[in-house]
């Protein structure tokens, strides 16, 4: 079977980028989503706050994935649910597994990954302790709760203060689970301000900066933990240690992109995002496959996921359609003082029509911050931000005289300066 | 009346009932956890050791060199993950090249073949990975690696497939000698039994001490260990030994046969029996000591750390297989630590043995069944794959998307021998929940399929053990009906 | 002066309103500004939760007010929902409670959720043939 574009996961980038290829005019466009229904990790998201950057209105997840999967259907994409993606190759043949059509391989002319992410677990970051049930992902929770309808526990601890964790706090709070307190090592807030006093402060939960969990008891469920500040390494500080008493422990501690097929498919990684590096238009450094939204680098906002999935899919499609971007110097985008990482990594600046769009993220939280696109050493321009945090990504538009200027040395530094700031 | 009761479905446990279901004789196996395997075979370093480490004429010697040449064809009729990778004990220092030499000699004596020291650089020649610092190798071909899950489970299922009964959730509480046999008060009823094999890992001496006064006891050692993602499991391929130093045994690093790589264990003297915390300085001691073997190994890769307890015998270094002095019929297979994972497959003949030299009098059965367990999807050709779909199309729906278990490997896991009781049952049994998500996308998809076969609420199932419960409820369903 | 943090976007201003006259400095945009006055003087959200579905491919089906209710009557919504049960199939945006709690608010789906006899992921157990690789 020969698409011309082929998209492997159904969530939202998936389902923008299969959008944006039928409007770029791709005739034969395949999106292969591993669970029954299109939407992914939005349809367990229920709470709102979705869209207001793309739709200028505050949807649900749910909602904000109805949209595009009604323009899908519009768009006459084939869609292929209950259906894994099993490898993808460098020659643009995709193997898939379904209950219906058991194995199968595809041919495409352009391929994006669309993975998604999945979450740290304890075992990533190590907590000590016993091994009892009720230490899960707070994504893992919202599931039970949201879709499959099972309560989790009664008396909760959320360790990290990411976004999902502190959605988590509030919905298990409205069920009437008991939140005691949502403890972050860092020592500023993961997630976003307003989902502090939405979630957190609307509710009275407590929340402990600089402070992790040092030990989990319990048999057979959890019975309780403790938790310890933290210095600025990390390391707990022994004294003033906190013992709760509960029944339930939360991860909202980081999310990782998926990437198995990526890398099976020995397409070039960048260690920073744990996503592909990617050209300006999405495009990995395996021609005809793109790649884009938290398989690509994790997002804050579903908004940017879906813009950059459209770049994506634009490109697949042309790419399917045999155009090839012009031949030119390629220029490297680096992550300069007090930046993370980037994306795009690389940019060909023949191929931007007026300028590419960069995200990046801070290393540190920073007030007054000045953010400065360098060539050789200068600050062709510069952004100002009141303040820049690692918890919320940052995105400055890079014109295409900055870059062909940067083509003449082969690279273009993102830096970032200004106040240190905490919380 | 039963024959033979074992208590404990352990490797040894299970080992020893599969033997014992060769001979025509009604066998019973008990054990107090929700599956087999619940304890120290759960959570071990799943080495097959050569044989050098263990004192030449202890038990441990014979048991472990005779149970590693028994392991690869055993693994091979049971479908069970295994592999002969080899080992290497590295050396740092003269004192440690010359406790090299002491193994090589013991391995000598024990009859280990192939052993040979290799220089720095050869062993890393090996095994590239290996640090700079060290300068030489005892380099052992029949080392390997094995599935102690899979084992276990498929010597106890092999054991139920020949007429072997299993209780699990049954504790032992009180065994009385009565005239030629054993009154067993379990949690689930007595049994009264020719025989007992007494086969309870780190409840061991507790057991023994229910018939006579003690003569070994059983002094747990709690080793913690971290297990990594499959990007880490191909930086070494040989299993990567430590000498033992005054600070301790020594971790090893090693890949696992899923894949993964494996460091650990530490070692702590400990006196609860069920502690299988870790704690933050062990796991900060076996980073440590594993990157000074394999400096490369990448701990942000983790994706899981546990602790088991090795059943040590505080009054001997070895293993106590034997008859209980006064007890002709009540036989103790205790203190089996490490390598009783290797020595297992050898144990359990000679207990079966020595039974029937004991008057257990049961000719050997005429019909022998043994099936393989089935091999993963994900291993299967393509054709293999889609015949397989088209006969049941729930093999094409993929659960666990870290390992690529379907659900129709779910659903005939739920249908074995010996069925998953819990979500760490299904995961032992099929890889389900055992990759770098740890079950946290499959988790809830798993809970359902094996309710569905086993025909009970979701709320019911623990994660591990008994009442080990990740739901405590329904939305709006009283669970949280808290009223504010 | 009253500190806040706004909520109407992912921007999440710090606003200093004026407890008597209401003035609120710090903010972004309009909304802001709206939110910070209303937010002393009669705090409002919008709530979501899920409620119970029958005949559906999932059990739970996702809801949410369709306007803001004062925050005070969040709790009042939640037991409200509590024993709601309406059968599949549901449109996005079809009216699962009229006027909840007697305000102006409803409660409304927001996804589609069509009919299924059996769910999908025990539909068929007991019947299909198992078999041993």
């Amino acid at each position: 079977m020969m698409y011309d574009v082929i998209v492997v996961g159904g969530g939202p980038a998936g389902l923008a980028a299969a959008c944006a290829a039928r409007r770029q005019g791709a005739a034969r466009v395949l999106v292969a989503e591993r669970d029954g229904e299109l939407g992914g990790i939005l349809n367990q998201c229920i709470h709102s706050g979705f869209g207001l950057h793309y739709f200028q209105e505050e949807l649900t997840g749910p909602e904000y994935a109805r949209r595009f999967i009604e323009k899908l259907r519009e768009s006459g994409a084939d869609v292929m649910t209950d259906t894994m993606v099993t490898a993808v190759t460098r020659d643009l043949r995709v193997s898939v597994l379904s209950p219906r059509d058991g194995v199968q391989t595809l041919s495409a002319g352009a391929v994006v990954l669309t993975m998604g992410c999945r979450e740290r677990t304890r075992g990533a970051i190590a907590i000590p302790g016993a091994r009892p049930a009720g230490v899960l992902t707070a994504g893992a929770a919202q599931k039970y709760i949201n879709v499959e309808g099972y309560a989790v526990g009664r008396r909760v601890i959320i360790l990290g203060s990411g976004d999902i964790g502190l959605i988590m706090a509030r919905r298990l709070t409205l069920e009437g689970a008991r939140v005691l307190a949502c403890v972050e090592a860092q020592p500023q807030p993961g997630g976003l301000a307003r989902n502090i006093a939405q979630c957190l402060r609307d509710y009275d939960i407590p929340l402990y900066l600089s402070h992790t969990i040092t030990d989990i008891r319990g048999r057979r469920r959890v019975e309780g933990v403790t938790v310890s500040r933290v210095d600025a390494h990390m390391r707990p500080i022994p004294g003033g240690e906190m013992d709760f008493a509960c029944d339930t422990v939360l991860l909202s501690v980081g999310l990782i992109p998926e990437n198995e097929l990526t890398q099976a498919a020995g397409i070039p990684m960048d260690e920073r995002t744990r996503g592909a590096w990617v050209y300006e238009d999405m495009q990995t450094g395996a021609p005809g496959i793109f790649a884009a939204g938290n398989a690509l680098h994790v997002h804050d906002f579903v908004d940017f996921v879906t813009e950059e999935s459209t770049r994506a899919g634009e490109a697949a499609a042309r790419y399917a359609a045999g155009e090839r971007p012009p031949d030119g110097r390629q220029i490297t985008v680096c992550a300069g003082d007090g930046v993370a990482y980037t994306v795009p990594q690389r940019v060909r600046p023949d191929n931007v029509p007026r300028a590419a769009d960069v995200f990046f993220r801070v290393r540190r939280p920073l007030r007054d911050a000045r953010i400065q696109i360098c060539v050789a050493g200068e600050a062709a321009h510069t952004h100002r931000r009141a303040r820049v945090a690692p918890a919320e990504m940052e995105r400055v538009p890079v014109p295409r005289a900055t870059l062909q200027r940067a083509a003449a040395i082969g690279e273009l530094t993102i830096r970032v300066e200004g106040e240190e700031a905490h919380g | 009346m039963v024959d033979v009761l074992v208590i404990g479905c352990g490797v040894v446990g299970a080992g020893i009932a599969c033997e014992l279901a060769r001979l025509d004789a009604s066998v019973l196996v008990v054990d107090g956890e929700n599956d087999v395997c619940g304890q120290t075979s759960k959570a071990n370093s799943a080495i097959v050791h050569a044989g050098y480490d263990p004192q030449p004429g202890s038990l441990m010697a014979r048991y472990n060199v005779l149970g590693n040449s028994l392991m690869p064809g055993l693994c091979e009729r049971l479908g069970v993950g295994y592999a002969a990778n080899g080992s290497l004990v590295v050396a740092f220092s003269a004192q440690e090249r010359d406790h090299l030499q002491t193994l090589l000699a013991r391995g000598g004596q024990n009859g280990v073949p192939g052993l040979r020291i290799l220089t720095g650089d050869e062993a890393r020649g090996l095994e590239p990975a290996l640090s700079p610092d060290v300068r030489w190798a005892l380099y052992a071909p029949t080392g390997g690696i094995v599935d102690p899950w899979a084992l276990t489970i498929a010597l106890a299922e092999t054991a139920v497939r020949n007429g072997a009964k299993i209780r699990l959730d049954t504790l032992v509480r009180a065994i009385a000698p009565q005239g030629d046999c054993y009154a067993v008060d379990t949690s689930k009823g007595q049994v009264e039994a020719h025989f007992v094999v007494n086969a309870a890992g780190v409840y061991a001496d507790a057991v023994h001490a229910m018939v006579a006064p003690p003569t070994f006891a059983i002094a747990p050692v709690k080793g913690e260990y971290l297990l990594l993602d499959k990007a880490q499991g191909t930086l070494v391929h040989r299993t990567v030994f430590q000498c033992p130093t005054a600070a301790g045994k020594g971790v090893l690093v090693a890949p696992t046969v899923h894949g993964n790589l494996i460091t650990g264990p530490t070692a702590e003297a400990v006196t609860d029996r069920e502690d299988v915390s870790t704690t933050a300085r062990g796991m900060a001691s076996v980073r440590a000591l594993a990157a000074k073997s394999v400096p490369g190994v990448d701990f942000r890769a983790t994706i899981r750390s546990f602790a088991g307890l090795r059943a040590n015998n505080a009054r001997a270094h070895d293993f106590v297989v034997g008859f209980v002095p006064g007890h002709p019929r009540f036989l103790d297979v205790a203190a089996i630590q490490s390598p009783g994972l290797t020595s297992a497959p050898a144990i359990a003949r000679d207990v079966a043995g020595m039974l029937q030299a004991h008057g257990l009098n049961a000719p050997a059965k005429s019909v022998w069944i043994e099936e393989p367990l089935p091999t993963p999807f994900r291993r299967l050709s393509a054709q293999e794959q889609h015949a397989l779909v088209a006969r049941d199309a729930r093999y094409g729906r993929v659960i666990c998307r870290c390992e690529s278990v379907t659900e129709g490997e779910i659903a005939a896991a739920a249908r074995r021998p010996i069925p998953p009781r819990s979500l760490d049952g299904v995961k032992r049994r099929c890889g389900a929940g055992m990759g770098r998500c740890q079950g946290g996308f499959c988790g809830p998809r798993v809970l359902d399929i094996l309710a569905g076969e086993l025909g009970c609420d979701p709320l019911e199932i623990p994660q591990d053990k008994a009442d080990s419960r990740q739901l405590i409820g329904r939305v709006g369903e009283g669970a949280w009906a808290r009223d504010v | 002066m009253a500190e806040l943090i706004c909520i109407v976007c992912p921007r999440g201003c710090l606003l200093h309103v004026d407890e008597q006259s209401g003035a609120v400095t710090g903010q972004g945009c309009a909304r802001g500004e709206a939110y910070g006055a209303k937010e002393l003087r009669n705090p409002t959200r919008v709530v979501t939760s899920t409620v119970a579905v029958t005949g559906a491919v999932h059990r739970r089906l996702p809801v949410k007010t369709d306007r803001e209710v004062p925050k005070a009557l969040i709790w009042d919504v939640m037991r409200a929902l509590r024993g709601v049960r309406v059968a599949a199939p549901v449109r996005c945006g079809q009216v699962i409670l009229p006027n909840v709690c007697g305000g102006e608010a409803s409660v409304v789906a927001t996804r589609d959720m069509a009919a299924q006899a059996v769910p999908a992921d025990t539909a068929g157990d007991g019947q299909a043939l198992i078999h041993y690789l």
